[in-house]
């Protein structure tokens, strides 16, 4: 049997094309916002001084967290500060927020529609581990086409990546809510808005975090990828430290990106523990 | 008019419950319709008619489809067939918004696992089904409140419900169930999950409540003993059927069929029957005849002792043979020489509580009712034939 290739490759240049064609105004919006986030983001929190917002952020990590907490939250910023790399920690840390708090918009309506629909999520699932497992440089250089090099792809890609575990637990917290609960709440009549309001939302908080916190750190560690089609900050450090051979500027990079992880992943946790 | 009422309800799960209606018209059982169609049969074409302020009691074992029937009442389950009537008007073809006005005015609910919503605190969990009528919160709070004292927790209302013990817990469900002011409340076991001596407390105020209030309640259980303590009527359910409605009595006393007869057969009887089922007849005597007509009515009756009424039949207290024939001798009046202080009941006492009274005294207690007037008295002997099922005594049976 000798037949012939299926053109897949072919059909996806094609359907790319067509995009940038009929969809060029989309695009261009879609650019705009995300720019236009990140830059706000950046304005904010290179605006206050560097000193300043490492102890607002020590202070904060304080309140929701131990003591011990407050102080790793400043020492690792000031190790950050004192490394040169305050300016890019913070251009990365605004492009990992803007990714999060896209994802939180889409993902989080996404899974509770998904949750009520057993057919939905059937369609969803498959896109959804499609999205997780593809290669990142495969998605990388299509949304380079649409939007150009710069921060806007990396952002596209960091949520491409990042989004699924917000949908995925949302999902799951919606559906863990006991069925004796929906019960009660259908037997006093309550409408399917007042159960996903008054019920299950609030019991599904804790696991709607979880799944936010997943997010900020697929997001985080997308910025090397990202920073390959030109999106600025510490990851592009680590990718010029890499291909320039350079070892200890790749350390000092990558320790910045470590720290800024374990902060906002347990500031993520701690919020979580008081909302509860 | 019944408040509530099924006509040939029939649930079926699986996969084209249609096709098993037939099968049902024609008798077959549930085991055969299961092994045909594999498809189950979870209620089995129940009529009956509740009437308004009853306790109506739905009793079999698990698995009888009771749990089922409960829900089929408000939809929580969709029926297959038959008709389910409120105040004459059939809830199976409400459109969905009538069905949410039916289950926030109309119907309350009590479940088994209480239900209790987690995240919110005790008062919150109350005024869910006034929130969700869109009750303005002053409004929601004060109904809600009164519930809760209802079901004595107040001070209790911004507790959360995992702080509560399970007899706390279900409290809160039942003042939920009650915060609307519904016509029937529906109470799914709504016992069977709390311990024994706690149990007995929930029913008994169950009754009192429902006694202040004239609710009609469903309820739902698989104890024939609770069934028996609290039921105006009880249907009894097997494999999705009902077996027989009657009165507690009417199911004790004539059972159906070999499987009634079955069920009832490990009653304790001692919980069910009361002072009224084994008391008898006394021989009474008014003031102002004297020792010696007393001394002698004794003597030509055999009995040693007599009750001293008014002519209201008002009881006043006892005389015993000895005590007349002192008197007789002392030249006493009957008022100077009769026991004054005789051991008393209502005619509703368990015979299980009469136990206690009866072994610390010598003569019979006697049953009066709030009137004090004498009703009857109940003799050792006959506590004891009542128990081992013979029901024939008669007054003069020795003490």
């Amino acid at each position: 049997m000798n037949l012939p290739k299926i053109p897949l490759a072919e059909w996806i240049e094609w359907i790319e094309d067509w995009l940038k064609l009929n969809f060029d105004p989309v695009f261009k919006f879609i650019k705009s916002t995300i720019e236009g986030m990140v830059n706000g983001l950046e304005f904010v929190l290179l605006g206050v001084p560097a000193l300043a917002l490492i102890v607002i952020f020590a202070a904060i990590a304080w309140y929701l967290g131990k003591w011990r907490m407050g102080v790793f939250t400043l020492v690792g910023l000031f190790i950050i500060q004192n490394l040169g790399l305050w300016d890019k920690t913070m251009l990365t840390l605004a492009l990992v927020l803007t990714a999060t708090i896209i994802s939180v918009v889409f993902g989080v309506p996404i899974g509770i529609l998904s949750a009520r629909s057993d057919r939905l999520q059937k369609v969803i699932q498959p896109i959804l581990d499609f999205m997780q497992t593809m290669p990142a440089f495969v998605y990388l250089l299509p949304t380079v086409t649409f939007f150009s090099l710069g921060v806007v792809p990396g952002v596209i890609s960091s949520i491409i990546f990042a989004i699924p575990p917000t949908i995925r637990l949302t999902n799951l917290g919606i559906r863990q809510v006991p069925s004796e609960l929906i019960e009660a709440a259908d037997a006093f009549g309550s409408t399917p808005g007042q159960k996903l309001i008054k019920l299950q939302l609030p019991l599904a908080v804790p696991t709607i975090m979880a799944g936010i916190n997943q997010t900020i750190m697929l997001a985080l560690s997308m910025v090397v990828i990202s920073s390959m089609i030109g999106a600025q900050g510490v990851g592009a450090d680590v990718y010029r430290a890499v291909t320039q051979n350079k070892t200890g500027v790749g350390f000092e990079a990558g320790l910045a990106i470590v720290i800024l992880a374990i902060i906002l992943d347990r500031l993520a946790q701690n919020i979580v523990k008081k909302s509860k | 008019m019944a408040i509530l009422e099924a006509k040939r309800l029939t649930k079926i799960f699986g996969s084209d419950p249609k096709k098993v209606i037939p099968l049902l018209d024609k008798g077959l059982s549930k085991e055969k319709i299961l092994a045909e169609t594999n498809m189950t049969v979870g209620v089995n074409q129940a009529d009956f008619a509740i009437e308004e302020g009853q306790i109506f009691v739905i009793m079999g074992l698990s698995g009888s489809g009771k749990s089922t029937l409960v829900r089929l009442l408000n939809r929580l389950i969709e029926p297959t067939l038959g008709e389910v009537l409120f105040r004459g008007k059939d809830i199976l073809s409400m459109s969905a918004e009538e069905l949410r006005q039916f289950r926030r005015k109309n119907v309350g609910m009590v479940f088994q696992k209480f239900a209790l919503f987690p995240h919110r605190t005790v008062i919150q969990n109350i005024e869910f089904g006034l929130e969700v009528q869109g009750i303005n919160k002053k409004e929601r709070r004060e109904m809600a409140m009164q519930a809760l004292e209802l079901v004595g927790l107040k001070g209790w209302e911004n507790s959360y419900p995992e702080q509560l013990s399970g007899g706390m817990q279900q409290r809160v469900g039942l003042a939920r169930g009650l915060a609307n002011d519904p016509d029937v409340l529906l109470m799914d076991e709504a016992f069977s999950a709390l311990d024994p001596l706690i149990r007995k407390d929930m029913q008994d105020e169950l009754v009192e409540l429902q006694a202040k209030m004239k609710k009609t309640i469903v309820f739902i259980t698989h104890d024939l003993n609770e069934a028996l303590r609290i039921g105006d009527k009880i249907a009894l359910m097997r494999d999705g059927s009902i077996v027989q409605i009657g009165t507690p009595e009417e199911i004790l006393m004539q059972p159906a069929n070999k499987y009634v007869e079955r069920f009832v057969e490990d009653v304790d009887l001692s919980k069910v029957l009361t002072a009224s089922h084994v008391m008898i007849k006394p021989e009474t005597i008014t003031l102002e005849r004297g020792p010696r007509v007393a001394l002698q009515l004794m003597r030509s009756r055999g009995i040693s002792n007599l009750y001293v009424v008014d002519k209201s039949m008002k009881l006043l207290g006892v005389i015993t043979a000895e005590d007349a024939a002192e008197a007789i001798k002392t030249g006493q009046s009957l008022e100077e020489v009769m026991l004054k202080d005789v051991p008393t009941l209502s005619p509703d006492t368990v015979i299980n509580e009469i136990f206690d009274t009866i072994s610390n005294t010598k003569v019979p207690i006697s049953i009066i009712d709030d009137n004090g007037r004498l009703k009857g008295i109940v003799v050792r002997g006959a506590v004891l034939a009542a128990l081992s099922g013979n029901n024939d005594l008669e007054a003069g049976d020795s003490v």
